[in-house]
């Protein structure tokens, strides 16, 4: 590479001159670039022209501010810690006598009440804490051409899937520790009616994936409507019950396009986290979606947490324009913009003292 | 004698004692002499060609890469990568890989190209055609093919093919004048003379019939040290000197061919021997550089340190280390021992980008762009040479703002350099050309043979045409072709001057020297002997023989070379003229004469001849010789010639002052006239008061003694002014000659004496404002810089100059300027700089310097603070994935972070950037020493850590802001999840914004290339961040930030997020420069409100506040006079609002 470019310098014959050279008996031009004298615009920070900024920012960040924090306040959210930690707990038993080979789901059940009626639609989540979603050996160990559908991946996981990417012989599709660890709990939701009946409330599994990773970025492999057949030859995930064709009836839904396996492969940023599970939709503008009451959460305890000392939640949470619960943005608007004018007031003072002057930033040039 | 006793003495000559490969014998033409006369041996020397290129085709990649990893720097990165190819690392090679794949090509092709251009040069060189004598003809042979013995043949204006003996000449003396431009600069002609026994042989048949060998030494590089060489013809010896050997690289002038034989070909010619890369000079800015490089380093490694035992410390319960969902894999599992330390390497690798390549490209960039816009500055160029400014080391841009010392010599620096005869006095009658009425010609004796003197004591040539090099000066009456031509300007001056008086010197011809008298008659003097000038006896001589027949030797010196040897004469009218001429700045000479009878002008040639030819010792007496002959002198009169001060050169003087740098003048010239220059320039105002270090002192009292005495005056002065604070602040100016500074630098008898000497001179030297040293040899001048240089301070100096006698201390300062004066252009190619005049020196300091300082060091300071920002996220996201070295940003934004999103805004901000207009640099020449930037203050340590602290600051802000809006909430508004690397991205586009407009405010100037590059780099990286999640990649194995900026995008509180915390990490900084502005604000930012606001009330007041500096101390002044500050009761200090007003502080004592 270098020694080409260094011949096709050769031969175009084009003669360099050393700096000093090329101004040897000529008259350097006199353009404003080259006199360095561009028309300029030279403003100068100075307290009479960043004052009116302060005072701008500060009144526009407080209403936000002040916005984001009601916002915020009016989402109804509800966290419920089924573990099982405690002997007390409804899914201690089940937390207790985990095992992978168990072929019959441990269940266990848990009473909660809601004091608000969840008004808009609500989102139901998992959440799990002291999970290392982000730890680099784990976020690497995937293979994207092979969930985007390639044939050669299916059959070839990558060696970034060590030591989840073959069972034996097989290659495992998914393979890799992400796929492998999959989240596998089933959580039923049921409204206990006054009168004593247990209503199930209907979740809903779309949407629940980003749009583009369901359509494009993940394919089953070789366009073949027969999953089984598209997946012939590969092993599932060594943790996994089911093979992949199997984690859903639904066509749509199945394969390495189901939206709750691609909200797994979706790593998490922080050890502590929340992850879409499912939507309980809004029937119609007369009843809450959710209404005050008492409610029973049916988990089929299958995902153990306990070796590492995690935890794991469901999370029911109203969402606005502005996301889920989290004070911290409205808080932080309020601060820095009641900083800004705060600010704003003690340079005036300071501008004020150290003598006022005409405070036009600019002067053309 | 025979030729074993010419060898003993030849090697005698050589390096020592020891066995020496011995000389050379050349036999010309190639004719061995007859077998018996001695033993042949065949001695093989180098052709004539000549190789300055580094690398062949074959040789190119594996030397270049050598020489290129040989750099600290490029090793480093090229570790880095290696690391990552080799072990198990967050981050792909080609994050390291292509950068620094980039850089190595651009530079190798950069060396390769200017490598194929000496390649391209040599080629010419040897190609081109040399005209040989074989069998009696001349063929035409390519330059290369010229070997040792040869007989060559060069024509008018031909450049030596390689080293000569000259032979032959078509003149007839046997002569021929030379210029040794390209050797050594002096453009002037020099006289070579061709072997007298060989002289006669003038056609190439007779040159060739020449049987003869000459013996030479071994080729030596010192371009001055005289080669020793002996003509050998049978068993005739003739010795042979400098005087014969023509260089290669030589022209020849007004001679139309010679003949000489080749000794030293190719690579062994004095040209090519002394063909040496100057030393790199390394400016303070680079320095402080690497020191910080050093820290960061250092930060680098600890961060590494730190999280490796982290690691280590939380992974040590098996559940951190493999939870079932992240098991290792066997081969993993096994590698305990090393797997610690490739967990360190990998996090070095992880933080690697703190120290980015791109630094060191950006700088270089910087720097060697910043260098054409001082070579385009029209204000540096000049009309009447042709030439703008010329840089020749792009390196020390900046260190021309750092200025502490400014060295200058005085003839052609300061002053023009361009004789003009203004007077001449002849027995206290004084004579000046323009008043020629006025002074009644006088029938005095002495009359008529003062301007014969004057018209025959000179080397001067008359040239009848125009072109010609060196010294012009047309002859504007009668034949207006004409020039006279000397290496000394002063000779053509005077000779210019008489003919204005009426006496025009004629020509040379055949020995006869023809003068045009007053009468317009012609008047012949037969030229006998000339006595040549050199600088220790500081005159020269002619003896000529009137047509009367009478021998009349004439001499023409310095007052102090000529007086003594006065018999008889007016002597005491004509001391009281020169030393009035020279107070006045005039360069003054005595012109005296002596009449020889017979037998004196026998005894005469006797020795002159006898010194000449001696084998030992020949200078030494010829010295003798002359100093016999040079006796008895009737004085004449003496002259006066003005080499006019350089427009502006007071101007400058006064500027270089006002900004704080200390003046000195040194010069070879006598004191008298030093000084009366001194005060033409300003150096020394009348209010100086002057402490005089010369030898004359000495003399009466001891050094010792005068050393003290001037070490205490200062002293009591502060006490002084310190009681009454109305007293002018009392300026000092120093002169000293060179006997004196030698006994103040020579080591003493007692070590601690000479060493107490030296401080006390510096501590004199550091309470004056301006120091002349007069009599300064050329090596003294570069003692004395290095004497500087190395005291305590550690001051940056600056030497300027235009002749050779420059060269070593040009080499020696800090800073070298080369002026591209008469004297050759010797000064120019050894400078960092050359420009045309002194005056310029002003604009490149004051203004380019100033503002190349501000521009690197923000530079530099930038990069720091960029690079912190951007690494130190990912720092602290390791205590939240496990200390696992998982990267926060992709890998294509680990790795255009620093080569796209955010490198062209700096680059352009340091080359256009200027924080205050021209003008006000211009006009207020105390900016350059104000606190803001003198003593490389905008890269100390407190700014430095300011800078880390603020990108530490700003690092918290983005990885926490970030944190806390993901932390367990969702981020949407339709209720889906983000992931790691959203949260990354989120990081990184604050982080590119942030950096982006932090530049932006401290940008001052904004053209449209700002513009164009600031806001053009943040869209560039919005379109790049979309394309890069728009498309699955095929050629990628991983698709992870697909669509991850545009879902990023899509969510509200992500663009409300970002707002706020680049809002949130501007603003301390922001706040800190309002509040630095307005309360404290430095001389620079006065200046620049000032223009800002350009009101006349201000402006007015201005001048009230400068009085007021000047009459009272300002706090550089007490400083400068290295008073402490707490003696000081009273400070006035100046309000930008234009008001002055006195504000009495009670320092503490």
């Amino acid at each position: 590479m270098m020694a080409s470019s260094y011949n096709a310098k050769e031969e175009d014959g084009h003669v360099a001159v050393p700096v000093g050279g090329t101004i040897k008996n000529k008259k350097p031009d006199n353009t404003a670039f080259k006199q360095q004298r561009l028309p300029a615009w030279q403003p100068i920070l100075t307290a009479g022209t960043v004052l009116p900024a302060f005072f701008v920012i500060g009144l526009i960040f407080i209403p936000i501010g002040i916005g984001l924090y009601v916002t915020s306040n009016n989402i109804r959210e509800f966290e419920i810690d089924y573990t099982g930690t405690d002997i007390d707990d409804p899914c201690f038993n089940c937390s207790q006598s985990f095992s992978w080979n168990n072929t019959r789901p441990c269940t266990c059940a848990l009473d909660f009440s809601l004091d608000h009626p969840f008004e808009s639609n609500v989102f139901m989540y998992y959440g799990l804490s002291n999970f290392y979603q982000n730890h680099r050996r784990y976020v690497k160990s995937r293979d994207d051409s092979q969930l985007n559908g390639d044939i050669n991946s299916l059959k070839n996981p990558s060696k970034e899937c060590e030591p989840y990417a073959r069972n034996e012989k097989a290659p495992i599709a998914p393979c890799g520790a992400i796929a492998n660890s999959m989240f596998n709990d089933t959580l039923d939701l049921y409204y206990v009616h006054p009168n004593g009946t247990r209503i199930q409330i209907p979740l809903s599994k779309k949407d629940i994936a980003w749009w583009t990773d369901k359509h494009v970025k993940f394919r089953n492999p070789g366009n073949n409507p027969n999953l089984t057949a598209a997946f012939q030859g590969t092993s599932k995930p060594i943790n996994w019950r089911r093979p992949v064709y199997e984690l859903d009836t639904d066509e749509e839904n199945n394969g390495f396009i189901n939206e709750d396996f691609i909200v797994w492969m979706r790593t998490a940023a922080l050890p502590t986290f929340r992850k879409l599970y499912r939507i309980i939709q809004k029937k119609n503008n007369m009843t809450p979606t959710l209404p005050r009451g008492n409610y029973t959460l049916e988990v089929s305890y299958n995902y153990p947490v306990r070796s590492f000392e995690g935890r794991k939640r469901v999370i029911l949470s109203t969402i606005s324009w502005m996301g889920g619960k989290n004070p911290f943005l409205g808080i932080a608007y309020i601060t820095v913009g009641s900083v800004c004018f705060f600010l704003g007031v003690v340079l005036l003072i300071i501008h004020h003292k150290y003598g006022s002057r005409n405070n036009s930033a600019d002067i053309p040039n | 004698m025979d030729f074993s006793v010419l060898r003993n003495l030849i090697s005698r000559y050589c390096v020592g004692e020891e066995y020496w490969v011995d000389s050379r014998t050349v036999y010309i033409g190639h004719k061995e002499p007859p077998p018996g006369a001695e033993a042949y041996i065949l001695q093989r020397y180098p052709d004539n060609r000549i190789v300055s290129s580094k690398y062949t085709l074959w040789n190119f990649i594996p030397k270049n890469l050598f020489e290129q990893f040989r750099r600290i720097a490029n090793f480093y990165f090229l570790l880095i990568f290696l690391v990552q190819l080799i072990i198990d690392t967050p981050t792909s090679p080609v994050t390291s890989g292509l950068p620094l794949f980039f850089v190595i090509t651009v530079t190798a092709i950069k060396q390769g190209y200017e490598d194929w251009l000496r390649h391209k040069a040599d080629c010419s060189i040897n190609e081109c055609p040399v005209d040989v004598i074989q069998q009696g003809a001349v063929v035409r042979t390519e330059s290369h093919k010229l070997r040792v013995g040869d007989i060559v043949m060069v024509r008018e204006d031909d450049t030596f093919p390689c080293d000569l003996i000259l032979l032959s000449s078509s003149r007839d003396d046997g002569t021929c004048y030379v210029t040794t431009a390209s050797l050594d600069g002096e453009s002037s002609h020099k006289t070579y003379y061709a072997v007298p026994d060989t002289m006669a042989f003038v056609t190439e048949q007779e040159v060739d019939s020449l049987h003869a060998t000459i013996e030479c030494e071994q080729p030596q590089p010192d371009l001055y040290k005289e080669c020793l060489c002996i003509y050998i013809c049978l068993l005739f010896f003739r010795p042979l000197g400098a005087e014969n050997l023509l260089l290669r690289g030589a022209t020849l002038k007004n001679t139309e061919h010679i003949y000489g034989v080749a000794i030293y070909t190719g690579m062994d010619t004095k040209m090519a021997l002394n063909y040496q890369s100057k030393s790199q000079k390394r400016s303070a800015v680079e320095k402080s550089m690497n020191a910080f490089l050093i820290v960061y380093l250092c930060m680098l490694i600890g961060k590494a340190l730190i999280n490796t035992v982290l690691k280590y410390s939380w992974q040590w319960s098996s559940d951190h280390d493999e939870p079932w969902y992240n098991q290792r894999t066997e081969i993993d599992r096994e590698r305990h021992v090393i797997r610690a330390f490739t967990d360190f390497l990998a996090f070095m690798v992880l933080f690697n980008y703190i120290i980015p390549v791109s630094m060191y490209v950006t700088v270089e960039m910087q720097k060697f762009l910043g260098s054409y816009f001082i070579a385009w500055d029209t204000d540096m160029y000049d009309e009447d040479l042709g030439q703008g400014a010329q840089v020749n080391t792009s390196d020390l841009n900046e260190e021309l703002g750092q200025v502490e010392y400014v060295f200058t010599d005085k003839t052609g620096t300061l002053t023009e350099n361009c004789m003009e005869f203004i007077e001449c006095c002849v027995d206290g009658h004084i004579y000046i050309p323009h008043a020629i009425c006025n002074g009644q010609i006088l029938s005095a004796d002495h009359e008529d043979l003062f301007f014969r003197a004057l018209c025959l004591c000179h080397t001067v040539q008359v040239k009848e045409e125009e072109t010609v090099d060196g010294i012009k000066m047309g002859l504007h009456q009668g034949k207006p072709t004409s020039f006279y031509i000397s290496s000394s300007p002063d000779e053509v001056a005077l000779v210019e001057g008489m003919k204005r008086l009426g006496y025009t010197y004629l020509r040379l011809k055949d020995s006869h020297m023809e003068i045009l008298n007053k009468d317009d008659e012609i008047e012949r003097f037969e030229l006998l002997h000339v006595l040549n000038f050199d600088s220790v006896r500081r005159r020269m001589s002619v003896i000529v023989r009137s047509s009367a027949g009478e021998n009349l030797l004439f001499c023409k010196g310095a007052d102090s070379s000529i007086l003594p040897r006065v018999v008889s004469g007016k002597v005491e009218q004509v001391r009281a003229r020169v030393e009035q001429n020279a107070v006045e700045g005039l360069r003054t000479l005595c012109v005296a004469y002596r009449s020889l009878s017979p037998a004196d002008y026998e005894e005469a040639c006797h020795r002159l001849s006898a010194a000449k030819l001696a084998l030992q010792d020949r200078d030494q007496r010829l010295m003798q010789a002359y100093d016999f002959i040079e006796r008895d002198f009737t004085l004449l009169g003496a002259t006066a010639v003005e080499d006019r001060l350089q427009e502006k050169a007071a101007d400058t003087i006064e500027s270089l002052h006002k900004a704080g740098m200390k003046v000195w003048v040194l010069t070879g010239d006598k004191m008298e006239t030093a000084v009366a220059t001194c005060y033409a320039s300003k150096l020394f105002r009348r209010s100086t008061q002057i402490l005089e270090l010369t030898k004359k002192r000495t003399e009466e009292q001891s050094l010792h003694e005068v050393l003290f005495d001037l070490s205490r005056t200062p002293c009591v002065c502060v006490c002084v002014f310190m009681s009454r604070l109305s007293v002018d602040c009392q300026d000092y100016g120093l002169i000293i000659d060179g006997a004196t500074l030698s006994a103040v630098l020579k080591p003493g008898p007692e070590s601690s004496g000479s060493g107490n000497y030296r401080e006390i001179f510096l501590e004199i030297c550091r309470n004056c404002s301006a120091v002349l040293c007069c009599r300064m040899a050329p090596l003294q001048k570069a003692q004395i810089v290095k004497l500087i240089k190395a005291s305590k301070e550690h001051p940056i100096t600056l030497a300027i100059g235009d002749g050779a006698n420059d060269v070593s201390m040009i080499l020696e300062a800090h800073v070298g300027i080369g002026i591209m004066g008469k004297e050759g252009r010797q000064a120019a190619r050894n400078s960092d700089y050359a420009i045309p005049k002194f005056k310029h020196l002003k604009k490149m300091l004051l203004v380019h310097g100033h503002f190349y300082y501000i521009r690197i060091a923000e530079l530099v300071q930038y990069f720091f603070y960029k690079n912190v920002c951007f690494i130190f996220p990912q720092f602290l996201y390791q205590f939240y994935c496990g200390f696992s070295q998982q990267p926060l940003y992709d890998t294509a934004y680990l790795t255009l972070y620093n080569i796209s999103f955010t490198s062209l805004p700096i680059l352009i901000y340091s080359l256009i950037e200027k924080h205050v207009s021209v003008e006000t640099l211009k006009r207020d020449p105390s900016l350059y020493r104000s606190e803001d930037v003198a003593k490389n203050s905008l890269l100390c340590w407190p700014v430095f850590l300011y800078w880390t602290c603020l990108g530490l600051f700003d690092a918290c802000i983005f990885f926490f802001g970030a944190y806390f809006l993901f932390d367990n909430t969702t981020f949407t508004s339709n209720g889906q999840m983000f992931g790691n690397w959203t949260f990354g991205t989120l990081i990184f586009t604050v982080l590119v914004f942030t950096v982006t407009l932090k530049l932006a405010l401290d940008t001052h100037l904004w053209t449209w290339i700002n513009h164009f590059v600031i806001w053009g780099s943040l869209l560039f990286y919005v379109i790049f961040s979309l394309l890069w999640g728009g498309i699955i990649w095929p050629f990628l194995n991983y698709q992870r930030m697909y669509y991850v900026f545009m879902q990023m995008l899509s969510s509200g509180p992500a663009w409300l997020g970002i707002i706020l915390l680049i809002t949130l990490s501007l603003l301390p900084d922001v706040v800190k420069k309002v509040l630095c502005r307005t309360m404290c604000p430095t001389a620079t930012e006065r200046q620049a409100t000032a223009s800002e606001n350009g009101s006349d009330v201000f402006q007015s007041s201005c001048t009230h506040v400068r009085c007021i500096w000047a009459s009272d101390i300002s706090l550089e002044e007490v400083r400068g006079l290295n008073v402490p500050l707490g003696q000081l009761d009273l400070v006035y200090i100046i309000i930008p609002d234009g008001h002055a007003v006195a504000v009495i502080l009670s320092l503490p004592q």
